[in-house]
């Protein structure tokens, strides 16, 4: 057993585990934030997405321990950040993957906002294709990748003060 | 749900006490650097060490910086994220940056790290597996088995090298330092290969990998990294191409390089790149028939096998289509060379 001093959405908290268990271990079976999914276990899929001082990465492939001294933040934490930064509601990169329908099953929906939240706060504007290229790690096995994308463009659109028309992705697919 | 088999974990703040942890735990002890393809390895119980010393916490390990004599040093422990975007590498080993901006995805861009790439396991599609699959085969050559499930009756391992990184850095003459108790050791990165899937790299015991450096290119350097893979936005690759050219006076080829990676166990360098391409104009008609004579001549040079997935006459068919199209891009200062 090793003890545990990690900073987990702006929370200090101190928990106990073996050596050998990862963040997301940790995070769902010693904090109770299931947020966090677990897929394959092994790096392929992007469900278990964190941030780490604000960088997107696995937290099936991060040794828990490793994380201590460092800023974590799980789909828990974006909303309560959101109001704590003076906003109402919930995160807009929620909000918008809630009004897009830019979900079936939902199981990769947390990593997917939360690299969709890490492109933003380093870019604000980003292009599609680095929309694309951000999401690029997280599969989503509904297929709704074309809401998905959908869904980041509407909160960038909104956070300009743009009166919203979602972009229809599927004509831009096709070509 | 994977889990890691039990280990202690060292996190060390300096080489000096990683090296010494590793030269007093002796075999057992295995280093990790960002994880990303020791972990899944971990929990496939390829690897059962008792303790894991991780470098992520000795800040010595990390950056990029110039030397004096104009080379490049890149830190072990610098993601491959910082090296992809670094300005110094984009223009003056753009195969480099070219490579490690298709490495996988970007989570595990911003997670692994350089020297990690380098050192890669070898893979094989019968030995990345749990060790559930892998008992219910039998095992094989690489690990705990005789059999080879690739080659019948194959007495060698030909696990594949995967790592973009390795071709890139042979054709920028790249030169790897390890540290250790015993002291420091250079190796030239091309001398650095073993042919064997088991284990393919000159490494001994207790050694660190510290730092790569490149030597100055010379101002007519182009270069290009062309990847093969099945999904265009995280893979390994299935094919990966890097390609160098030195133009001299009137844009003409004064030296060629041309390493594909992803057959066996280590990168091969195409012979007589440098004799067809010597002398040639880039953009001239003669430039690009000489580029179809090379790429041709790496489809008969090169042998993919059944080791990782893709078919392999269509890997060995795609070995033509993206050296001839990595050399271009190398010629016309583009890349790199991706499907998606």
């Amino acid at each position: 057993m090793r003890l545990l001093n990690l900073r987990v959405n702006g929370d200090a908290l101190s928990t106990a585990a073996p050596a050998h268990w990862t963040l997301l271990e940790v995070l769902r079976y010693r904090l109770g934030l299931t947020g966090s999914k677990q897929g394959c276990d092994k790096g392929d899929c992007g469900a278990c997405t964190v941030l780490v001082d604000g960088k997107p990465v696995l937290s099936c492939l991060t040794l828990a321990a490793l994380v201590e001294g460092r800023e974590v933040t799980t789909i828990d934490g974006l909303m309560p950040a959101h109001i704590r930064a003076g906003g109402t509601g919930a995160d807009p990169v929620q909000e918008a993957f809630d009004r897009c329908g830019a979900l079936q099953c939902g199981f990769c929906q947390p990593g997917m906002m939360l690299s969709a939240r890490a492109l933003l706060n380093r870019t604000p504007h980003p292009t599609r294709a680095e929309i694309k290229d951000a999401l690029a790690g997280n599969l989503c096995r509904c297929t709704g990748y074309t809401q998905i994308l959908q869904a980041v463009e509407l909160v960038i659109a909104e956070a300009g003060g743009a009166a919203v028309v979602p972009t229809d992705w599927r004509a831009e697919l096709e070509q | 749900m994977l889990r890691c088999p039990k280990f202690e974990l060292a996190t060390p703040t300096s080489v000096a006490a990683a090296t010494r942890l590793l030269a007093d735990a002796g075999p057992s002890a295995m280093i990790l650097a960002g994880g990303t393809d020791v972990m899944p390895n971990l929990k496939h119980e390829l690897f059962t060490p008792a303790l894991v010393v991780s470098l992520a916490r000795i800040p010595e390990l990390n950056g990029i910086r110039r030397a004096e004599d104009g080379s490049l040093v890149i830190g072990a422990m610098t993601t491959i994220e910082a090296v992809a975007a670094n300005s110094q590498v984009r223009e003056r080993a753009t195969v480099l940056a070219q490579a490690a901006s298709l490495i996988a995805g970007p989570q595990l861009r911003t997670m692994g790290t350089l020297g990690g790439n380098v050192l890669l396991e070898t893979r094989c599609q019968w030995y990345n597996q749990s060790y559930f699959w892998r008992q219910a085969l039998g095992f094989c050559i690489k690990k705990d088995g005789t059999k080879c499930h690739v080659v019948e009756g194959g007495a060698k391992c030909v696990a594949a090298a995967s790592n973009d990184s390795a071709p890139a850095l042979m054709t920028l003459d790249a030169e790897l330092h390890f540290e250790s108790v015993e002291g420091r050791r250079s190796v030239r990165i091309e001398e650095f290969w073993l042919g064997d899937g088991v284990f393919n790299k000159k490494i001994n015991a207790g050694e660190i990998l510290v730092e790569i450096t490149l030597p100055s290119t010379p101002s007519g350097h182009r270069s290009a990294y062309g990847k093969l893979r099945e999904r265009g936005s995280i893979d390994f690759p299935l094919l990966g191409v890097a390609a160098r050219l030195d133009l001299g006076k009137d844009e003409r080829v004064e030296r060629a390089d041309l390493v594909i990676t992803a057959l066996a166990a280590r990168p091969h360098r195409v012979q007589r790149a440098g004799e067809i391409l010597r002398g040639t104009q880039v953009g001239s008609e003669d430039f690009v028939t000489r580029v179809g004579e090379l790429a041709r001549l790496a489809h008969k040079q090169c042998h993919p096998l059944e080791n990782i997935p893709g078919d392999a006459p269509w890997r060995k068919a795609m070995v033509a289509v993206y050296a001839r199209r990595t050399l271009l891009a190398a010629a016309a200062g583009t890349g790199p060379v991706h499907h998606l």
